[in-house]
């Protein structure tokens, strides 16, 4: 336990005042704490409330004051009624567009990322470190500059504008991380378990099957969770290469929140984004811990 | 015969992700310069021209505007979110009782896309029905908050609400960071009375220098990448007030049909990350062969 180390400095005084000092002071401790927890939760809160309003309670009322009266009506708009251009079917099938991107995205990449890694962390050959290297900067290059090559190519290949284009793109840019993963994962793995597999005659595969991914599921939790929560959110793929019809559910709230067809429904805005928020923090609320471990395993390595 | 076999193996699993790497990190990243020093409007053309798509570029007002844009957000939102992050880490690592609770608060906003982030934020800061219609509704009639439509101050709500969504992140690095600093180190300074603010500031920051160097990159890697937060809280305005370089790069791509603008753009983007990422990743790389 680490905690054990931060016994307080303090501990050996034991006059009145330095007791009331201490007092005080974790008393400001927990107002600063409970004052940035506000600041954090207060998006959120003016997104809900505002999503339950009427129109003309939010045109009337404050950013901050309780909805007088529930509606669920901007939701049902938000679903299914709301304009992204052209078309007005809510979010509903965009929803159904990321979860058909995202599911193959993930499923592939965190499969072949577990192969790599595993072969990068107990199978090194003359090379490898090179590859990896090469594999690692491609984690950290702007899309920006694989953007216009990559249209040309989704046209080449007769993807442009498809949901397996998009799923393709997905794949070959999250490869970078889910290697990373899974290499550092497996490098705590003796060697040694390799070797005796190896003398009592195991192969690769046998030896990936029967060892190594039995040992796995921590990683494989934290590289589908990382990978999951990129697709979900992206926004630069989805709006270059989805064509009418294949857009994730992203674009689709930016085109609802940016329509300047009719009146401006702030409502239906709100309840729109937190659709599209819903599957990302319903996963960081029953795996934050794998969460928080994909982020930090992605910068800070070992 | 088999052990052959054997040793092909790991090669071959590989090849796919190493062609795949060739061709679309690296290949794609020729192409793109290659048609940076071209004549390419809408259509791609192979004929090398020269530089003169960067002097273009660089005598391109939207363009000064969007690198110091980037100059002015990626300073603020880095420093910000460091200095808050670091803050709050000390903070919870007080046994606070209910760190848990509060952890999984400031650590939220980095789950949502940041097209959730930048509309939650565009409506909040809104001057007709936000901040500034909620603080006059509270009897202060002159209270002016429109950042949102000022073209000198637009820039500072995107560093507010990438601030929002990153320092709670930068957050929990800082807290893993002192959680492994060795405890026998520590506990002798408390046995000595130093007091415990010289034991942050003397041994246990010193200490996380890589974490922060690791903070460092995560952040500049995100601010260089913000795309998606401009697109969803300004759109690049008022005007071009808060254009950045990848909304530039994707407004000639897709726009304005420019693609040799938009090329060179992203060079230039890639230039300023391996600027950052490459010292770091070489040193990293080096550490392990060691």
């Amino acid at each position: 336990m680490t905690d054990a180390t931060y016994v307080s400095p303090l501990a050996g005084q034991r006059s009145t005042s330095a007791r009331f000092g201490r007092i005080a002071l974790r008393a400001g401790l927990y107002a600063m704490l409970i004052l940035f927890a506000l600041w954090y939760l207060m998006p959120l809160f003016v997104m809900i409330t505002t999503s339950l309003k009427s129109l003309d309670e939010i045109r009337t009322g404050s950013l901050v004051a309780l909805p007088r009266e529930i509606t669920f009506e901007p939701w049902r708009i938000a679903w299914s009624q709301a304009c992204t251009g052209t078309q007005c079917e809510g979010l509903k099938p965009f929803m159904w567009n990321s979860v058909i991107i995202a599911i193959p995205g993930v499923l592939i990449s965190t499969l072949i990322g577990a192969l790599n890694g595993y072969v990068f962390a107990q199978w090194r050959f003359r090379g490898a470190n090179m590859i990896f290297a090469l594999l690692l900067f491609g984690c950290f290059i702007p899309f920006q500059v694989v953007l216009l090559p990559m249209a040309k190519m989704l046209g080449i290949l007769h993807l442009a504008g498809t949901i397996p284009g998009l799923i393709l793109v997905h794949t070959i840019y999250g490869l970078g991380f889910t290697t990373l993963f899974f290499r550092n994962y497996y490098v705590t793995i003796p060697q040694e378990l390799v070797r005796a597999a190896k003398i009592d005659g195991a192969a690769f595969f046998r030896i990936f099957w029967s060892i190594f991914l039995p040992l796995s599921l921590p990683i494989i939790v934290v590289s589908v969770i990382w990978q999951f929560t990129q697709i979900w959110n992206d926004f630069l793929f989805g709006v270059s290469f989805s064509g009418p019809g294949t857009q994730p559910v992203t674009v689709a709230l930016n085109n609802i929140v940016n329509s300047t067809t009719g009146v401006k429904a702030y409502n239906v805005d709100m309840a729109s984004a937190i659709i599209a928020a819903l599957p990302t923090l319903f996963v960081y609320v029953v795996a934050g811990k794998y969460f928080i471990r994909g982020l930090t395993a992605g910068s800070v390595k070992g | 015969m088999s052990n052959l076999l054997e040793r092909w193996v790991p090669k071959v699993v590989l090849a796919p992700t190493f062609v795949a790497v060739l061709i679309f990190v690296y290949g794609f990243i020729g192409w793109t310069a290659w048609i940076s020093l071209t004549k390419s409007k809408i259509m791609p053309r192979y004929e090398i021209d020269g530089f003169d798509q960067y002097t273009k570029l660089f005598a391109t007002p939207r363009w000064d505007t969007a690198m110091n844009n980037l100059y002015l957000f990626g300073g603020l939102f880095i420093v910000i979110s460091m200095v808050l992050g670091l803050m709050l880490a000390i903070f919870l690592d007080q046994k606070i009782r209910t760190e848990g609770v509060i952890r999984t608060i400031y650590l939220y906003p980095m789950a949502l896309s940041m097209i959730v982030t930048g509309t939650a934020w565009k409506w909040i800061l809104n001057p007709q029905h936000g901040i500034e219609a909620m603080v006059q509704g509270w009897g202060f009639a002159g209270f002016r908050f429109d950042w949102l439509v000022n073209p000198d101050m637009a820039i500072y709500t995107i560093v507010l609400a990438g601030v929002w969504q990153s320092s709670g992140f930068v957050m929990a690095l800082f807290l893993a960071g002192l959680r492994s600093v060795d405890g026998e180190i520590i506990k002798a300074a408390q046995v000595d009375g130093i007091p415990n603010w010289r034991i942050y500031t003397a041994i246990i920051i010193p200490s996380m220098a890589p974490i922060f160097l690791s903070a460092f990159i995560v952040l500049s890697h995100l601010a260089i990448k913000s795309f998606d937060l401009v697109v969803a809280l300004t759109g690049g305005g008022p005007g071009y007030a808060t254009d950045l370089p990848a909304t530039y790069m994707y407004a000639m791509a897709f726009s304005r049909g420019n693609l040799g603008q938009a090329a060179s753009s992203a060079m230039i983007m890639m230039a300023v990350v391996f600027a950052i990422v490459v010292p770091y990743l070489y040193s990293e790389l080096r550490a392990k062969h060691d």
